[in-house]
C-alpha cells in the first residue's frame, strides 16, 4: 500500500517538467489556498438587455445546449454544463467565474502563457471530443463573454473559493474497478445506466453518457481517476453531493474510467508513445484491463 | 497509465428482463377491478385515468409503466403507505400491476393549461433548480418539461397539483419513503412551502407534449 502511494507521488512531481511538447489545456488545476476568499456570480436577472446582454445570453445558451454545435465543434454527446453545474456558476464543479479571473496563466508544461479562449478550446478538443471554435468566432466570443459576465466583479489574479474540484486525499485503499462497479450499481445505474450510456427522453440526453463513443475522450481531463473522483465527490449523485465516502468516489472514478471511450487526438497511431508522452498521471490509457488494452480499441475522433 | 496495480473487475451482474403487460387484461381491471379483492381504478382516477384534482388522486394516464408497475409494488409491500391504495394493490399480482400499468402507460395524458397562473418562482425552480439550497432543476431528473424519464422518473407535467404538493409534503414529513437511494427526499427536505406550491401550480398546467420554444 504503502509503495503505491509513494509511487503516486513520484509520479505526479514527474508530471511537471515539461515532457510533451504539444499543449495540454487539460492540466489538473492548481490547488486552491485554504484563506481563498468567496465570491457569488451576479444573477441571470441582472444580465443587461442590450447588445452585451445579448452575447452573454448567447453565451449561456452555448453552454448549456452545446449540442446546437453538434458536428461543427462538437462530436459527442455531453454539453459543457454536464461537468460544470448550474450553467457553470456553482462553486466545487470548476465553476466560470472562478476561471476567468486567472487566465491568462504560466504552465510550465508547455512553457508558454495559456489564454482563458485556450482553456475553452481545450474543453471542445477533449472533453466535447471536438474541434475548437476560432478565436474571433461568434461561438468562442459568446461563451467567453459569459464567463467574462459571471466573473463580474471578482478580483483578477486572486485564486478564489470553490476553483475547480475540490482535491480528496490519497485513497486509503487502491481505488478498485470491482469495488467501483459495486458503488456505480448502487449509486449510478438508475441515471446512467448498466452500460454507462445515460438515458434519452425526446431524442435528447438527460443523464449524460459516462464512457463509449459519446463520451469524453482520453485526452479529457474527467479520464484522470483523480479528477473524476474529485467531481463526482463534489456533484454525483445529483442532488446528493459529498454523500459518497472518499473511498467509494475513487472506487467508481476508477470503474467509469475503465472503458473504451474516445481516442485522445494526440495519438498518432501509437498507442505506447502516447501513453508515455501525455499520460503520467493517474489514469488507465495504456493498460490491460479485462483482457484489452485501453485506448487500442478506442473511437476515432469524428473530426480528426 | 495506471499508477498502481491494475485490481480488474470480476463479477458479472446479470439483468432479468421485464414482460411487458397485457393492454387488455389491464383494461378490464381498470375498469371493473378484479374478484381478488381490487376495486375498478376508474372510480377513482376517472375513465381515462385522468385523475381527480380536488380529492387529490392523481392522473395515472400517460406515467411510463415500469413507475407505475413500481408503485403498485410498492403500496402492496407496504414500502408506500396509503390506506385507500395499500389494499387496493395487495389485490393485484405482478402480472396483474403489469398488465393495468401497461394500460395506464399507453393513454394519453390530457393538460389543462387553463390552470396556469405566472409563477415566475416555480418556473424558475423546474428549469434551473435553486443551487443556492442544493436543488437541482426539476427537469434534471423528471425530463424535458417535466414529461418524464423512463424508467425511473415519473412525468409531472399535467398531473394535479394537490397531488404534487401532497407527495412533497409526504416526503418532507418522512411519510413517503420509497424512492430509490432518496433521490426525490433530498429534494423535497430542501424546499420550501412557498416553492412547493409554486412548483406544483407550474406542472399542474405545464404542457403534456412536447411543445418546441416553450421552455426556454
Ligand atoms: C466531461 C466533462 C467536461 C465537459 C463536458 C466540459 N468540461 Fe470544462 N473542465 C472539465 C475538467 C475536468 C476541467 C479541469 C478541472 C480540474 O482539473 O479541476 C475543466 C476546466 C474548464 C475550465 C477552466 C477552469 C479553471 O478554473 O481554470 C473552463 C473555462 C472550462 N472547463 C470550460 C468548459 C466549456 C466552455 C465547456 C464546453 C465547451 C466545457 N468546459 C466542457 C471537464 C469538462
Ligand atoms: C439522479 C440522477 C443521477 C445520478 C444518480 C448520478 N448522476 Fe451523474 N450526472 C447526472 C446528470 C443530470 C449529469 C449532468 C449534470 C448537469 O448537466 O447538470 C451528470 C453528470 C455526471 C458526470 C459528468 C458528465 C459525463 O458524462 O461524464 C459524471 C462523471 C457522472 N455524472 C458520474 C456519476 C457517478 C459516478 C454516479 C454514481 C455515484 C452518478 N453520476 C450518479 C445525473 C445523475
Ligand atoms: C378509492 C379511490 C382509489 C381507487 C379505487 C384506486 N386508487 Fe389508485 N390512488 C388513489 C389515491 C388517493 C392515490 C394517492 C395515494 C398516495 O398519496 O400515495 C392513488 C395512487 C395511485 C398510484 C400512484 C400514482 C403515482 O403517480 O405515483 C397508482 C399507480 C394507482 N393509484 C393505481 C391504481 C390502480 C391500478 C387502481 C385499480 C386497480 C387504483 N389505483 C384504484 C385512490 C384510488
Ligand atoms: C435527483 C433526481 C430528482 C430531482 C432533481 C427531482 N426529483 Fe422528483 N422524483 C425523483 C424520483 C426518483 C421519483 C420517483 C420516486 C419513486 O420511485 O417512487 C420522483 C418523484 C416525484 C414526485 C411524485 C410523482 C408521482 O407521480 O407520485 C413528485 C411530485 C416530484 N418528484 C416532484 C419533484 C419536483 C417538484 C422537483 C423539483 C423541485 C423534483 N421532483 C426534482 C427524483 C428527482
Amino acid at each position: 500500500m504503502k509503495t503505491t502511494l509513494v509511487l503516486i507521488s513520484s509520479l505526479l512531481a514527474v508530471t511537471g517538467t515539461g515532457i510533451g511538447q504539444e499543449r495540454d489545456y487539460q492540466l489538473e488545476l492548481p490547488d486552491t489556498p485554504g484563506e481563498a476568499p468567496r465570491f457569488t456570480p451576479p444573477p441571470d436577472s441582472a444580465i443587461p438587455d442590450n447588445q452585451f446582454g445579448e452575447m452573454v445570453r448567447r453565451g449561456r445558451d452555448l453552454f448549456i445546449n452545446t449540442q446546437q454545435l453538434r458536428g461543427k465543434y462538437v462530436g459527442n454527446d455531453l454539453n459543457c454544463v454536464n461537468c460544470h453545474v448550474d450553467a457553470g456558476r456553482r462553486a466545487d464543479s470548476a465553476p466560470l467565474w472562478a476561471a476567468y479571473t486567472m487566465y491568462p496563466a504560466y504552465r510550465g508544461k508547455n512553457d508558454r502563457v495559456n489564454t482563458m479562449e485556450e482553456r475553452i478550446q481545450g474543453c471542445f478538443r477533449y472533453s466535447m471530443n471536438g474541434k475548437p471554435p476560432p478565436s474571433g468566432s461568434e461561438e468562442l466570443t459568446a461563451i467567453l463573454t459569459y464567463h467574462y459576465w459571471l466573473a463580474k466583479g471578482a478580483p483578477t489574479g486572486v485564486a478564489l473559493a470553490g476553483r475547480g474540484y475540490p482535491k480528496l486525499d490519497s485513497p486509503d485503499k487502491t481505488p478498485a474497478i470491482r469495488r467501483g462497479q459495486q458503488v456505480y450499481q448502487a449509486q449510478c445505474t438508475i441515471c446512467h445506466a448498466d452500460d454507462g450510456q445515460g438515458r434519452k427522453a425526446e431524442g435528447e440526453h438527460i443523464f449524460p453518457p459516462l464512457w463509449g463513443e459519446d463520451s469524453f475522450n482520453w485526452g479529457a481531463g474527467m479520464h484522470r481517476i483523480n479528477t473524476a473522483a474529485n467531481f463526482i465527490h463534489a456533484n454525483m449523485p445529483l442532488g446528493k453531493p459529498y454523500s459518497l465516502s472518499e473511498q467509494e468516489a475513487w472506487d467508481v472514478a476508477a470503474y467509469i474510467n475503465s472503458h473504451e471511450r474516445p481516442q485522445d487526438p494526440r495519438n498518432d497511431g501509437d498507442l505506447k508513445t502516447t501513453d508515455q508522452t501525455f499520460h503520467n498521471h493517474q489514469c488507465y490509457y495504456g493498460d490491460k484491463i479485462n483482457d484489452a488494452v485501453l485506448g487500442s480499441q478506442a473511437y476515432p475522433n469524428p473530426f480528426e | 497509465m495506471k499508477l498502481w496495480p491494475v485490481i480488474p473487475l470480476l463479477a458479472v451482474v446479470s439483468h432479468i428482463a421485464m414482460a411487458a403487460g397485457d393492454v387488455e387484461t389491464g383494461k378490464q381491471i381498470a375498469m371493473q377491478g378484479n374478484n381478488q379483492g381490487a376495486t375498478a381504478c376508474v372510480a377513482c382516477h376517472g375513465a381515462n385515468g385522468q385523475g381527480n384534482a380536488s380529492a387529490g388522486f392523481p392522473r395515472l394516464a400517460g406515467l411510463n409503466a415500469a413507475y407505475l408497475g413500481k408503485q403498485l409494488r410498492d403500496y402492496r409491500n407496504g414500502s408506500r403507505d396509503n390506506p385507500t391504495m395499500n389494499p387496493i394493490a395487495a389485490a393485484l399480482d405482478d402480472v396483474a400491476s403489469r398488465d393495468v400499468a401497461a394500460y395506464y402507460a399507453g393513454l394519453d395524458p390530457v393538460g389543462d393549461s387553463t390552470k396556469r397562473k405566472e409563477s415566475a418562482s416555480g418556473r424558475t425552480l423546474a428549469l434551473r433548480g435553486d443551487w443556492d439550497n442544493t436543488i437541482p432543476a426539476c427537469v434534471s431528473c423528471h425530463g424535458p418539461g417535466g414529461r418524464g424519464v423512463a424508467p425511473a422518473f415519473p412525468a409531472l407535467a399535467g398531473q394535479h397539483a394537490s397531488y404534487i404538493k401532497a407527495q412533497l409534503q409526504a416526503w418532507r414529513a418522512g411519510k413517503r419513503r420509497n424512492d430509490a437511494n432518496e433521490l426525490m427526499k433530498v429534494v423535497a427536505e430542501r424546499m420550501s412551502d412557498e416553492q412547493i406550491q409554486a412548483v406544483a401550480d407550474y406542472f399542474a398546467a405545464a404542457p403534456v407534449q412536447p411543445d418546441t420554444g416553450a421552455e426556454q
